[in-house]
């Protein structure tokens, strides 16, 4: 491990709970539902975080606990019955029920488990459901992610051909693009997780080498791996540099002939970079600090560095897997401050002293930053946006030049008219 | 267990950070999971406040909870207090919190902190936003005001006079995150003022503790939020003797009533115009001939309790619309908006599912909805105009432009966000009626530029196809069937009163014991509502 600073920090945090990764995971999955057993507050936290007014009817929901629900345990599995079959009356299309714990359904021990094995037994060949924890008590916004492809690994068909497996939700965009690319180098088998139907799983076993293509999967990986599957050690698909790196370290695990990976990948490569240059020279020198949220912020760290030449003052994660990031982390440069937890005021603090000329933070902060003078980028963006590969590079920089830009623009306004 | 796809309020801590972030100098400790920050970008990003709410959450994660989650706690008040120095500190807990029983109010006050603490019990699994908001204002004013010496409960009214100076009224209820209350407030304070009145304290917005503590020097408190103010108002009533107002100053009508109450209250006689000029333009506007259309538009309204019954006023009273459904999320709100709406021959829907909702407007067949943002998406998917009355917020409720919902100028307001809708309705009529000519191209509309006809005229289209796959559906039940030419001829029908003429025809087509629909039953059945 080269010299990347690895700090760590508690206190009040910043940051959502598990729960938000529904907001992508169910656009993913159109024939799943996901299913909240929890409070008034998880409703309201997944609505605010996805602005879901737009949908006549989501495939997302909260069972509220209310004061009698916390009585009786007994009565708790019954009332979820009871919902779970009112929900599957009015939506017929949906193939697979997600029942998602939260901290009151932790807390007073509701045991989902047991409720989906009972309920998978009433609606067997109609329903499959499932259970994870997207609770706060125990993970953080992109963790719910990993919670829910870890239900669904047990699921999958045991095969032990060879394929590629890509793992992580990707914009369905970004992933064509892979899959082509990935076919042109000769890989003939790619399927990725979760897939587009909920009950389309890929198949595992000892012929599958999985790469991961988001930083946040420890616990899906391990349950991969525990059923035969490779799991390709990369850094991650953001930016020219981590989408090459991420595909060879595909190529060479087919063993497929260098000559061909790299007269597929150079122009590609080349192409990238020049479209990327226009915006290095905007970040080029800038300060960064990013705060902790998504786990994307090493590889982000690591990009907006190696690749757009930002100065990096601190990279926060949420929760650092040593072993995941360890690619991400040698890339850093020497003294990097990675700052794992947060003590949400002190931070604060740091940004002030430090004065970056971009913070990447949640939605609660940026504007409060923004008043204060300091240009933001708002984390939640970044999941929902196709940022990873080659050809996103240049995209995914954007996002970051784009604040500083308008900054510009408006300060010169300001000048021009006082 | 309640499945919720989406929820007009939200939990009852959320109703405290509201007054906590309304105040100057308060600073809430909530006992709460990581997850439940998310609450604040409902004030940074939804009402674009460039300040955190002064919230310190504990954070609370799983691995705490077999150790000693009170010492958490007391080191995040300690912390707290010390950071951000508040006058008055507020804690309390969240729903995950509220099960572990850490008591966090009693922690505060055993910790010798030299200011005021309020404990906060806001029962989450029973409670709302609006609930948690008025009981957390309540709690505070009275944590405050507790130690005051009480004021001769006999309540002198022209004590102003004898002392020699202008009346002066307390403005309670408007918060952060509710409902144009940052310029209800200016327009309010402008209306008394003309009066003659003078405001004392406004409070929870922009208040300070010490602001509380001056709340008792006024002679009148005006209650204009009852969802937040209300226990406020009573309890100052009951303790301090202070009259408060009981009615909302929203509309025409009720903004004179308002002036008479408190020219009642006061004993300043009677409100006297200054001028013989209509302090607002609604009148005139809702009068003068091109408002003629207007008469007698079917009207379904929606929203929290003070807004809807508002709303279900001035459209009857000032507008000459027919409420055809009135409504409210509001539990608490439930008996006065029943009661409106028994006045009107309705039934009101208490519901905080947007699905009944739905169902009760398309049940309905209104021409104009008012209600939440979220009636505004239903409306929106069943092609019927619509204007938003009532939280809960949405950016578009934070517009940078002044628009109070009460006194003069809110009828003004009021007069163009509600009537607007319905002349686009009208306008994208005309422009469905032209679509075929030459001059709808694409590119050559509006020199409003309307972007959203394009897509309206596509929902209208949709809605209409979705109109004739019900017609077809119903020859299975035995229903009237519409013939291809009845169906033509109902297309023909402006968008916005197909639905209310297709189910008249419908209605008429079985009580006349006709089988196929065609034109000529059309008009039969219109011939038949009008005699
Ligand atoms: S932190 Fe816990 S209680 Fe809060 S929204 Fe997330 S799961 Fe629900
Ligand atoms: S000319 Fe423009 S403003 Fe006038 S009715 Fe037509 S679209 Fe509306």
């Amino acid at each position: 491990m080269s010299g990347a600073n690895l700090l760590k920090e508690s206190g009040p945090r910043e940051v959502f709970c598990g729960l938000t990764s529904i907001v992508w995971l169910h656009r993913r999955m159109p024939d799943a539902f996901f299913l909240v057993v929890g409070s008034r507050t998880c409703a309201h936290l997944i609505q605010s975080a996805a602005g879901v007014m737009i949908f006549a009817e989501p495939r997302f929901g909260t069972a509220i606990l209310e004061e009698k629900d916390l009585a009786g345990l007994a009565d708790a599995h019954e009332e979820l019955d009871r919902v779970v079959k009112d929900l599957l009356a009015r939506r017929p299309e949906i193939r697979t029920l997600f029942l998602v714990g939260s901290c009151p359904s932790e807390v007073i021990k509701l045991d989902l488990g047991r409720v989906a094995e009972r309920l998978n037994e009433a609606l067997i060949g109609q329903v499959r459901v499932l259970n994870y924890s997207g609770s706060g008590i125990e993970t953080t916004f992109t963790q719910g992610e990993d919670g829910a492809l870890k239900a669904l690994v047990p699921l999958m068909p045991k095969s032990d051909d060879q394929q590629l497996l890509i793992v992580g939700t990707l914009a369905n965009s970004v992933e064509d693009r892979f899959i082509s690319i990935f076919k042109r180098l000769g890989i003939k088998q790619i399927s990725s997780l979760p897939p587009r139907q909920s009950t389309d799983l890929p198949s595992i076993g000892s012929g599958t080498k999985v790469l991961l293509a988001q930083p946040y999967l420890t616990e899906t990986a391990k349950a991969l791996k525990h059923l035969g599957a490779e799991i390709l050690s990369a850094p991650f698909p953001l930016g020219v540099e981590g989408s090459i790196l991420w595909m060879k370290e595909a190529t060479k695990s087919f063993g497929i002939n260098d000559s061909l990976v790299n007269s597929t990948l150079e122009p590609l490569k080349l192409r990238a970079i020049k479209a990327l240059q226009p915006y290095k020279e905007k970040l080029s020198g800038k300060k960064l600090f990013l705060l902790p949220e998504s786990q994307l912020e090493l590889p982000l760290a690591r990009f907006l560095h190696r690749e757009c030449g930002m100065e990096l003052i601190e990279v926060g994660t949420p929760y650092l897997n040593r072993e995941m990031m360890k690619m991400e982390l040698e890339l850093l440069p020497e003294g990097t401050r990675v700052m794992e937890g947060q003590h949400v005021d002190k931070q604060l603090d740091r940004v002030r002293e430090y004065k970056p000329d971009l913070v990447v933070c949640g939605m609660g902060l940026a504007n409060p930053l923004e008043a204060e003078g300091i240009s933001t980028k708002w984390s939640i963006e970044l999941v929902f946006s196709p940022i990873h590969g080659i050809d996103q590079a240049a995209d995914l920089a954007e996002l970051f030049a784009r604040p500083l830009h308008r900054n510009e623009l408006l300060n010169q306004k300001v000048l021009t008219t006082a | 267990m309640e499945l919720t796809l989406w929820t007009y309020e939200g939990p009852p801590h959320v109703g405290a950070m509201r007054i906590a972030s309304s105040m100057k100098d308060v600073h809430y400790v909530l006992h709460a999971p990581q997850g439940d920050t998310y609450a604040d970008l409902l004030f940074t990003m939804i009402e674009r406040r460039g300040k955190r709410p002064p919230v310190t959450y504990t954070t609370f994660q799983a691995r705490d909870l077999g150790g000693d989650t009170a010492e958490l706690v007391k080191g995040h008040i300690r912390e707290a207090v010390e950071r951000f120095k508040p006058k008055t500190l507020l804690v309390g807990e969240s729903c995950t919190a509220e099960l572990i029983q850490d008591q966090p109010g009693s922690l505060a006050q055993g910790m010798d902190l030299k200011i005021p603490i309020v404990s906060l019990e806001l029962p989450a699994y029973s409670k709302k936003e609006n609930w948690g908001a008025a009981e957390t204002f309540y709690q505070l004013v009275r944590g405050l005001l507790i130690n005051q010496t009480k004021k001769n409960i006999e309540y002198n009214p022209t004590i102003w006079k004898d002392e020699g100076r202008r009346p002066k009224v307390n403005l309670l209820g408007p918060t952060l995150l509710g409902f144009r209350c940052r310029d209800d407030v200016l327009e309010i304070q402008k209306l008394l003022g003309a009066h003659g009145i003078d405001i004392n304290v406004i409070a929870p917005l922009n208040a300070s503790p010490e602001d509380i503590l001056r709340l008792t020097s006024a002679d009148l408190n005006i209650c204009l939020y009852p969802e937040i103010a209300e226990s406020v108002c009573s309890w100052l009533q009951r303790n301090y003797g202070i009259p408060f107002t009981k009615t909302v100053p929203i509309g025409v009508n009720a903004t004179k009533d308002f002036l008479k109450e408190i020219y009642e209250l006061l004993g300043m006689g009677n409100p006297i115009s200054q001028t013989d000029v209509e302090p607002s333009k609604m009148p005139w506007y809702s009068k003068s001939v091109d408002s003629n259309y207007l008469t007698g538009k079917r009207v379904f309204i929606f929203g929290d309790g003070t807004h809807a019954i508002a709303a279900a006023r001035i459209a009857t009273e000032e507008l000459g619309f027919k409420v055809v459904g009135l409504g409210t999320y509001s539990r608490e709100m439930a008996r006065p908006v029943r009661a409106a709406a028994k006045d009107l021959g309705l039934e009101a829907l208490i519901s905080n599912n947007y699905l009944e909702v739905e169902a009760a407007i398309t049940e309905s067949a209104p021409e104009l909805v008012l209600g939440t943002q979220m009636e505004r998406h239903s409306a929106k998917r069943l092609g019927i105009p619509c204007a938003v009355i009532s939280t809960p917020i949405h950016v578009q409720d934070v517009p940078a432009r002044y628009s109070p919902q009460m006194g003069w100028e809110g009828a003004n307001v009021i007069f163009d966000d509600w009537v607007h809708p319905l002349m686009m309705g009208l306008e994208e009529h005309l422009i469905g009626m032209f679509r075929h000519d030459f001059e709808f191209v694409d590119g050559h509309q509006s020199h409003l530029g309307h972007q959203s006809i394009k897509q309206d005229l596509k929902s209208d289209l949709q809605s209409e196809k979705k109109l004739l796959d019900i017609s077809n559906e119903q020859s299975a039940n035995n229903e009237p069937v519409w013939t291809p030419e009845g169906k033509e001829e109902l297309a023909k029908i402006p968008f916005f009163v197909r639905g209310k003429v297709r189910r008249n025809t419908e209605q008429y087509a079985r009580q006349a014991g006709c089988r196929n629909i065609d034109s000529e039953t059309l008009y039969d059945a219109k011939a038949h509502f009008h005699a």
